[in-house]
């Protein structure tokens, strides 16, 4: 059984690499390149697979699901400057597909934190920046 | 090649086990554990998965398809006490995750034959969350 929650945080960028000259990141980032940012209401979408613990009825605790993603990246990511506030993006251009890696591998590393038998496991993660962009990162 | 029908519901559950102290349905359930229920409008999106007939280019027929949506889902479930109304959920509690498999167990004999199976069955409870079904052995 898969399970999917959908959660949202709103959050800026500016795509900028430094290892490319100032003309080179204005032809491939474009407008995202622009100096000071600018944002988008992001939507994640969480997808854990496990069997239906046949007790309770759930394949995934919610409650604790809810836990983990508040802490291991809403907190930090929620009306955010990604740039500058989050630690990963120092170095790496906050493009979506980077955000992405960066949820999965914070998700991945406090996973049995939260679920200790390891049930359910993390699937695959959606992030759309707008309506038409999105990423989508397939196991962990 | 597959095709999705999409069919909505309102109904109220209560996801509480009386065998479970209050404290642990509240851990496992949160405020879905409210024994008196509450509702979502839910909708279910029927995928079936088969090749076009060749005398009527149709996977399935589709006002056949309406009938059997109506017939195994809204009928039982719209607008119903789930706990009370609709079994098996006087037994089994009804989460999103049993009421998706109760939908597959109920479908699954009408698109048993060699042209068109039942593929998945995706359930949202809202918007922000819904469940994926590929059937038992799929589990």
């Amino acid at each position: 059984m898969r399970v999917t929650r959908r959660y949202r945080f709103a959050a800026s960028h500016r795509l900028h690499s430094p290892r490319l000259s100032e003309e080179k990141n204005r032809e491939t980032y474009g407008k995202c390149n622009n100096p000071h940012g600018h944002g988008h209401d992001y939507v994640l979408e969480i997808s854990v697979r496990g069997p239906v613990d046949e007790s309770t009825g759930l394949a995934v605790n919610l409650e604790s699901l809810d836990r983990l993603v508040g802490r291991a990246v809403l907190d930090d990511f929620r009306y955010s400057n990604m740039n500058t506030r989050i630690a990963a993006f120092a170095e790496t251009v906050p493009t979506t597909e980077n955000v992405a890696l960066e949820i999965r591998r914070r998700l991945a590393g406090r996973w049995t934190e939260h679920f200790s038998s390891g049930s359910p496991r993390l699937e695959k993660i959606r992030l759309y920046e707008t309506r038409k962009n999105i990423i989508e990162v397939v196991g962990t | 090649m597959l095709i999705t029908r999409k069919v909505e519901f309102s109904s109220s559950h209560a996801c509480y086990n009386s065998a479970l102290p209050e404290e642990e349905n509240r851990r496992l359930y949160g405020e879905s554990a409210n024994p008196h229920g509450h509702g979502h409008n839910f909708v279910a999106e029927i995928t079936l998965e088969g090749g076009p007939d060749p005398v009527t280019g149709m996977v399935y027929d589709l006002k056949d398809l309406k009938k059997v949506l109506n017939d195994e889902i809204v009928e039982p479930y719209d607008h119903r006490f789930l706990n009370y109304e609709t079994p098996p959920f006087d037994k089994v509690i009804p989460t999103a995750e049993n009421i998706v498999r109760d939908i597959w167990r109920r479908l699954r004999p009408h698109f048993a034959g060699p042209a068109v199976r039942l593929r998945s069955v995706r359930l949202y409870e809202t918007d922000d969350l819904f469940v994926d079904y590929f059937g038992e052995e799929a589990e």
